[in-house]
């Protein structure tokens, strides 16, 4: 063994590479001689519930879909928000009452501009 | 060194062993089924997979959702006519090596609804089956009779030689002939390969 300092990076290296290439190399022949793929339509057809395949596994979804349910979601989450507030109505100082408004108007210019821009409609 | 010698050192506590045989001796424990039932008997396999029956105790716990991941099919009930070409194209995308087992009266023959116009009679028409277990439905300890049975047939199997496994001969199809609805029936009703109906001549 060298007496460099950083020598054993080396020999960390060498068992690093030659762990998984040996492996990969055990796998690779045995899958040569002893395990048959064997493909087939059938066997790399799309579906797995044992009824024939009908049209392509590529199917395009409408990313207007997206958009509703994030719009969904933020609504959603704001009826989160407003619960507490409306729990704790009477106690709260007037301050509290102005930052909810400023959430409650923040929202609701959002769901102008998703009306306006037609979002809301299903297409 | 022959089996019987190998045998005969291991009772004197000399373990000798080969690549084949530690191959099967993993594959045997490490069998991972498909996660499918027909009918009854499928009720009676979920019970071999809970606690108290603990099919995990023979490694085949892991019921595979896909048959992309699966090597063992259990054909858990009756096959209506309906129902074979399904099973047939989810054994045929099972990656090999796998196997077959038929559980109950109905997978092996169609059981007691055999008379039935619509039910399969005999899974073993269109698939090679490994294993029958009778009953109707068997219970689950005999569904893990059968199972340690199967783990037996895969450590008896080589990898090469005259007696080479079923699926390491090239000449075995790949995949199975899927039948087809007919007019009156499956068509065609049973794979020639694999079964020939019994020809019972008539006294004239």
């Amino acid at each position: 063994m060298s007496d460099h300092p950083h020598a054993f990076l080396a020999l960390f290296l060498g068992v690093a590479l030659a762990f998984p290439l040996l492996l990969l190399s055990v796998t690779w022949l045995w899958v040569r001689f002893f395990q048959s793929a064997r493909p087939g339509p059938i066997k790399n057809a799309t579906y797995e519930c044992g009824l024939a395949p009908t049209g392509d596994s590529w199917i395009q979804f409408k990313a207007h879909y997206y958009l509703y349910a994030i719009l969904f979601l933020i609504f959603d989450v704001e009826i989160l928000f407003l619960l507490p507030f409306a729990v704790a109505f009477t106690g709260l100082s007037s301050g509290a009452l102005i930052t909810m408004l400023v959430f409650i108007l923040l929202l609701a210019e959002g769901l102008v501009w998703a009306w306006a821009r037609g979002h809301l409609e299903w297409k | 060194m022959t089996d019987a010698e190998r045998e005969e050192l291991r009772r004197h506590g000399i373990l000798l062993t080969s690549l084949e045989e530690l191959y099967n001796w993993g594959r045997s424990n490490s069998i991972w089924p498909l996660q499918f039932g027909l009918a009854c008997c499928a009720i009676e396999m979920i019970a071999a997979a809970t606690a108290r029956f603990d099919i995990a105790r023979f490694g085949a716990e892991i019921f595979r959702p896909s048959p992309r991941q699966a090597d063992l099919m259990i054909v858990s009930g009756t096959v209506t006519k309906k129902m074979a070409p399904l099973v047939v194209r989810l054994w045929n995308q099972m990656p090999e090596p796998k196997y077959c087992i038929a559980m109950g009266a109905c997978a092996i023959s169609g059981g007691p609804f055999k008379q039935g116009y619509n039910v399969l009679k005999g899974i073993d028409r269109y698939i090679p089956v490994d294993i029958y277990i009778p009953g109707c439905p068997p219970r689950p300890e005999a569904l893990l009779h059968g199972l340690t049975q199967l783990q037996a047939k895969i450590r008896g199997e080589h990898l090469a030689g005259p007696d080479q496994a079923q699926h390491l001969r090239p000449a075995n199809p790949g995949e199975l002939p899927i039948p087809d609805y007919g007019a009156h029936d499956l068509e065609p009703p049973h794979n020639p390969a694999r079964f020939s109906p019994p020809s019972l001549p008539r006294k004239a």
